[in-house]
């Protein structure tokens, strides 16, 4: 150890900084560029793919797992992990739906509703984990099954729609740019990426941002910096619940109902997305870039290989291929 | 003289089932290096966590400028210029140098929602500069040196305008040249007014750094020297309340036996240079040098460990080819690293599954399920040919000394009937009592009949332990002398001697 640190320092801290920039540029590089080359090869295999109804499409399908992306990435690199986003969208999609559907309230009231049950989720996972001390993968699988049962029971087992409100569908499919008649960009891809800008903006210029990389980086150090870690954990927890009441307003909409069993399996597709982007399961490091990134690829692979009549199966499969590669290629980056 | 910074009267503190202090006096003056020292488990951490506010004392007076004052947490005790460096650097390896110097008070813009990375940088850079540190802000810390870790460290605590700076052991991971930088920023420190408190295992710095020397032994206080008036050997005896000849040299039983291991012409790109040594059985061959020598790669390039460009290996005069650790350990060679923890042991594993781990597969029977009866027959020979001391088999390893840890391992290498055992740095990080330890097991397994290969950075214990000693410098050999006649001067001289000035010499 001593020995090969002390090899390093040969090396100048300017020169070794160039190099440490250098690497991370390389893998978002690889990410991006992995994601081009999908587009390339699928256009090229089939000349329905680069079409912009098919576009939308992609973008629309990225939207859900994007937002929910985006809040997990938070939660990862403060070196935690939440195993109940997909359920708590749900929750908070029933939630937004028994406001709007059974109770009759206005539109905004479920939007808020949603918003407030998943922060309030999002909050107590954290307190588990912060004040508990209970692990986050154990807190958070406590959280999953939670949601998940009380949406069933709320919902009674059965889809809610929204007959009496259609105005609440429009919040995903409907569009801010009606004037772009080929190419109707709706809502729901809008807010992912407003939603992104604001979180990559967060996490790089304010203070909640700089302790979620801190805290996963070394929550010992920022501990004795004399910094209240357990509440910015909780905090980080909290702004993940509330992004995954985005979601459920999101899927919500996009469907015209709260689907109660909905929810499980998309924690793992939000990870996944994180992850392939470069975000590092054991904390300290991640961009919302390369989560959203992620999260095209994986919508890209699968509508692609859908276009190309692959079977649903297969498209699992690959899934599964390209996650593992590229956690190996994280692996990789950090052993050398 | 100045008034005291700290005084601490009649401070103690309980945990549950331990006494860690008991009255414990201590001051500190601006401008002093008070040294504090004693062996594992005196209470030397305990008193700085509470002086850090991170525990609370049950009794005692603490008066900070002559005032009593209440620590009540890490940032109470920053309020009253109070930092501590940790042992374990606290560091944030993701964060840049700048960023973890000010986390927790970072410099704010936009009506302070928003961080400001230009002030944060420019006034880490003027810290750098004031302390003469060549540093760039924006590196990331994961990037640095140990050293340099450090460095980052001090700056830190200091940004807090800390009139009182402790360091707990901020020497164990640095090489000789990093010990005399930090050694010149402590004296800049000194002489700025900045009282520090020094908590060192190496006996050797204590004169080198401190004014005064504190003695703590099992929570109490052993009494307050001046590093001028007192000696290592009172110190020590303080410490382990018996007098323990540091200096007394290792006489050989008997004359070395057969060659064992014999290494040829081993290279490894500029680590390792055309490295030849031989090894007997009953010896023990101490390898010098400064860090970064090359010592370890050698190590880990007999053990397998690490691949080489060239060389052979003979074991009892046989050519061998180790192209793996399994390999070396067929062949009989065991390598124990510097960490334990990290790569020697499962601490939360008991010692029998400990000792028994490295040759599982000849404690199964025919259906690969483990015996263990054998397993505990073969450990409780090792426990008692090594006597490690313990409660049972069955015992956590984490919950046995650093002492009885190494023996673990060491127990580990010769339930495989290893003959060859490389120890790399088996002192390090470990308190004057355990040392003894350490060194009477190195003696027995070389009476046992072993041979014994120590890499070591301290000199006392290479010119103690060896029978003869092998020095290395940049990747060569550069001399081998007789363990009973060898001198410090003589191995630093030949520690020293780069590749350039045998050329021009």
């Amino acid at each position: 150890m001593a020995n090969k640190s002390n090899a390093a320092a040969v090396t100048s801290p300017a020169k070794m900084a160039s190099r440490a920039r250098g690497v991370s540029a390389r893998q978002k590089l690889l990410a991006f560029s992995s994601l081009v080359l999908l587009i390339i090869v699928f256009s090229i295999l089939s000349p329905n793919f680069f079409q912009p109804y098919n576009l939308i499409a992609i973008m629309l399908a990225t939207a859900v797992n994007g937002v929910l992306a985006v809040g997990v990435t938070f939660v990862i690199i403060t070196g935690g992990i939440d195993l109940s986003v997909g359920t708590m969208m749900t929750f908070t999609a029933v939630m937004a739906a028994q406001t709007v559907a059974v109770w009759n309230l206005p539109v905004i009231v479920g939007v808020l509703v949603a918003l407030l049950v998943g922060t309030i989720c999002g909050l107590a996972s954290g307190v588990m984990v912060a004040k508990f001390r209970i692990p986050p993968f154990i807190a958070t699988l406590g959280m999953n099954m939670l949601t998940k049962g009380l949406s069933l029971i709320i919902a009674n087992s059965k889809p809610i729609y929204f007959t009496n409100a259609p105005s609440f569908s429009k919040i995903s499919m409907g569009t801010m740019f009606p004037f772009l008649e080929n190419f109707q960009i709706p809502n729901a891809v809008i807010i992912l990426f407003v939603l992104a800008i604001l979180a990559s903006f967060v996490l790089n210029n304010t203070i909640l941002g700089r302790y979620t990389f801190a805290i996963g980086s070394n929550e010992e150090a920022v501990r004795l910096s004399g910094i209240n870690t357990d509440r910015w954990k909780i905090a980080v927890y909290g702004v993940n619940g509330l992004i995954c009441g985005i979601a459920g307003i999101l899927i919500a909409s996009r469907l015209n109902s709260a689907q109660p069993g909905l929810g499980q399996g998309y924690e793992l597709d939000a990870i996944a997305a994180a992850v392939i982007g470069g975000t590092s399961l054991s904390g300290g490091e991640g961009t919302i870039l390369g989560t959203i990134i992620g999260a095209f690829i994986m919508s890209t692979l699968t509508n692609g290989l859908r276009i190309l009549s692959v079977p649903q199966e297969w498209q699992i499969v690959t899934t599964g291929i390209i996650i593992i590669f590229a956690v190996y290629m994280d692996m990789l980056r950090k052993r050398r | 003289m100045a008034e005291p910074i700290i005084v601490v009267r009649n401070l103690s503190k309980a945990f549950p089932g331990v006494q860690a202090l008991r009255d414990v006096q201590f001051d500190l003056y601006p401008g002093e290096v008070h040294t504090l020292v004693g062996e594992n488990g005196a209470g030397k951490s305990t008193l700085m966590k509470i002086l850090s506010g991170v525990y609370q004392r049950d009794s005692g007076e603490i008066l900070i400028n002559g005032k009593p004052a209440e620590i009540n947490n890490p940032r109470a005790a920053q309020r009253l210029g109070i930092s501590i460096i940790h042992q374990e650097l606290n560091l944030m390896n993701h964060l840049s140098a700048a960023q973890n110097i000010f986390i927790g008070r970072e410099p704010r813009r936009s009506g302070g929602f928003l961080l400001d990375e230009k002030a944060i940088n420019a006034k880490a850079k003027e810290l750098f500069d004031m302390l003469h540190v060549d540093l760039d802000p924006r590196v990331k810390v994961g990037e640095l040196t140990i050293a340099k870790q450090q460095m980052v460290e001090i700056v830190k605590a200091l940004s807090f305008n800390a009139r009182v700076l402790i360091m707990d052991e901020p020497t164990s991971p640095l090489n000789d040249t990093e010990v005399e930088e930090l050694f010149d920023i402590i004296r800049h420190l000194r002489s700025q007014g900045v009282g520090i408190i020094y908590i060192s295992h190496r006996m050797d710095e204590l004169f080198r750094i401190s004014d005064r020397i504190t003695v703590l032994r099992d929570g109490q206080y052993m009494g307050t020297h001046r590093a001028s008036e007192t000696d290592l050997d009172q110190i020590i005896s303080l410490m382990v309340g018996r007098k323990i000849d540091e200096t007394a040299r290792r006489v050989p039983k008997g004359k070395p036996g057969e060659v064992l291991l014999e290494v040829r012409n081993l290279n490894r790109g500029r680590l390792v240079k055309d490295v030849g040594f031989t090894v007997r059985k009953g010896e023990i061959l101490g390898f010098a040098g400064l860090m970064g020598a090359g010592r370890t790669e050698v190590a880990r390039a007999v053990f397998g460990a690490d691949p080489v460009d060239s060389g052979e290996i003979y074991i009892r005069g046989r050519k061998v080819v180790i192209h793996h650790p399994r390999d070396a350990a067929k062949h009989g060679i065991g390598y124990l690293s510097e960490d334990r923890k990290r790569y020697g042991l499962a601490v939360g594993m008991p010692l029998v599954d400990n000792i028994c781990m490295t040759d599982l597969p000849t404690f199964m029977n025919a259906l690969g399920v483990l015996r263990p009866k054998k397993m505990q027959e073969a450990s409780s020979e090792q426990v008692e040919a090594l006597s490690i001391k313990t409660p049972s088999l069955l015992q956590k390893v984490k919950f046995l000394s650093g002492g009885n840890q190494q023996k673990v391992v060491v127990a580990k290498w010769l339930v495989k009937n290893c003959d060859v055992l490389f120890f790399d740095e088996p002192t390090r990080g470990i308190d004057v009592g355990a040392k003894q330890e350490i060194y009477q097991l190195l003696n027995e397994l070389a009476s046992l009949g072993k041979a014994v290969v120590m890499i070591s950075s301290e000199l006392p214990e290479i010119l103690r332990m060896s029978d003869r000693v092998v020095v290395m410098c940049e990747g060569r050999i550069t001399g081998e002398l007789d363990g009973a006649t060898a001198t410090e001067e003589a191995v630093m001289k030949l520690a020293t001697q780069r590749e350039t000035m045998v050329k021009t010499a």
